[in-house]
């Protein structure tokens, strides 16, 4: 009984919750701004990437594998460390926010290029042959035939990975962004209390859990037809 | 069936590295005429069909539709001509994520710019035409391979084709579902379209075909009215082929 009064003073402390919640709310607000660009921009580029990918010229695709084999091998904390404390020193200031929105984009895009890709190889070229054979030409086929059938199965993975990436926001604590967790351990280093840090989990349950749950939702709905 | 040639393949040829497929086609198919290629596997025949559209390019020669050869052109005039041949796949490959009707209307709207009402009507004739008028709201997974095969030349068709090419429209069915694409094959054929089909279904080649060309190891070895390919074969190769399809 002793040690539950203590588990719950601890994490869970009344006054602590009302002094803190507002501004783990306000984290949450900056989290879900950069969470959302995040995935606009990522996922946005990495479509691009993978359609351009399509075209098959070498040279275009050598640079688009390049970049993505790149930003997947890179943790993202390396990279966000290199721009905000090294590009300084060669003249270009970037705020936290920017920093963090670069590097987390890049690495979405990356991933989500792969994924896209993924779903084109998984088309049957059948499919291009007979929307080329009916007169749609490649890009035609590219956006009426093939696309659609690649967004259908890159679904189900780029939800995943859009879940691990976005939830990296909390990285942006090393650097000054206040986001949720920034304002969670700031919280707590000004109390000393860990209850801002559970506020924080709390924070996240709501944020992605119900990505979580669209996650699981798609993965259970993946034919055309019978569905 | 009139004189003027609807379809001429000329000095034809096809390479894939040091592996030549095709090694000099020439053939005219005639307005409204139906030609049936047969020949052992391997023998170029599917290739040839498929140069007549240019999804394999040609390593030379010359490919005449419709008094225009599709071999000169940008690749806005190639899809235009593309337009003119119908094509259809062992495979179907219709699309899965669309409907029957989306599967008809898709060029139509896109390449041809129909209006919606208008594609939508013409889909609904072919769709008629074919028997599946009723499946035009159904996924192509609801459908037996032997419809999925109507649907697909029902898409072809919508388009107005000049020619259809039929690479072994019948080969990936059920031996009880082939009989209902060869229906709608003979049908296209008695309304006067050019066609130009690989297939092993001898049994109805006799029965519709204007001509038939015998192809192996890349050339046109003998050609000549079902009667004479089937009846009284001249080459030897031809013989032995006959001979080996029969058993």
């Amino acid at each position: 009984m002793e040690g539950l009064h203590r588990f719950l003073a601890t994490f869970f402390d009344p006054a602590m919750i009302e002094a803190h919640t507002l501004a783990v709310l306000a984290g949450v607000w900056i989290t879900l701004e950069i969470g959302l660009a995040v995935i606009v921009a990522g996922i946005g580029l990495g479509l691009l990437l993978a359609c351009l990918r399509t075209y098959g010229r070498r040279f275009f695709n050598f640079f688009i594998v390049c970049f993505a084999d790149i930003f997947r091998a890179l943790p993202p904390l390396v990279l966000i460390l290199i721009l905000y404390f090294g590009l300084p020193s060669a003249g270009i200031l970037l705020s936290g926010p920017m920093v963090l929105f670069l590097v987390l984009s890049l690495t979405l895009a990356a991933f989500a290029e792969e994924i896209f890709w993924a779903g084109f190889s998984a088309i049957d070229k059948g499919q291009w042959e007979a929307g080329i054979a009916t007169g749609l030409g490649f890009t035609g086929t590219l956006f009426h035939v093939a696309l659609p059938q690649a967004l259908r199965l890159a679904t189900p993975p780029l939800v995943n990975r859009v879940l691990a990436i976005t939830k990296m926001t909390a990285l942006g604590s090393v650097i000054g962004v206040e986001e949720v967790l920034s304002a969670a351990t700031t919280a707590q280093s000004f109390s000393g209390s860990a209850t801002p840090l559970s506020l924080a989990a709390i924070a996240y349950l709501i944020i992605f859990l119900p990505v979580v749950f669209l996650a699981r939702f798609l993965e259970t709905r993946q034919r055309w037809g019978r569905a | 069936m009139t004189n003027r040639p609807m379809l001429e393949i000329v000095a034809l040829e096809k390479r894939f590295g040091t592996n030549t497929i095709l090694k000099g086609i020439d053939l005219k198919v005639s307005e409204g005429e139906l030609v049936f290629v047969i020949g052992p596997s391997g023998s170029g025949k599917s290739t040839m069909l498929r140069c007549c559209n240019r999804l394999e390019e040609p390593s030379g020669g010359d490919i005449i539709v419709n008094g225009r050869n599709i071999m000169s052109g940008t690749t806005a005039d190639l899809n235009r001509m593309r337009l003119q041949v119908g094509m259809v796949f062992q495979g179907f490959h219709l699309y899965p994520h669309m409907t029957v009707l989306d599967n008809v209307t898709l060029a139509q709207r896109k390449a041809l710019k129909r209006s919606r009402p208008e594609a939508d009507a013409r889909a609904m004739d072919m769709l008629e035409n074919v028997g599946l008028a009723h499946k035009a709201k159904a996924y192509p997974s609801e459908l037996s391979g032997g419809q999925q095969q109507r649907v697909a030349i029902a898409r072809a068709l919508a388009l107005d084709p000049k020619v259809m090419l039929f690479d072994e429209p019948t080969s990936a069915l059920d031996p009880e579902l082939v009989g209902s694409v060869l229906k709608v094959m003979k049908d296209l054929r008695d309304k006067g379209m050019t066609m130009l089909v690989v297939s092993h279904e001898m049994g109805f080649a006799r029965e519709t075909a204007d001509r038939v060309v015998f192809m192996d190891g890349g050339v046109i070895v003998e050609e000549g009215t079902p009667d004479e390919i089937f009846g009284a074969p001249k080459a030897e190769r031809t013989r032995a082929f006959l001979a080996r399809v029969k058993n």
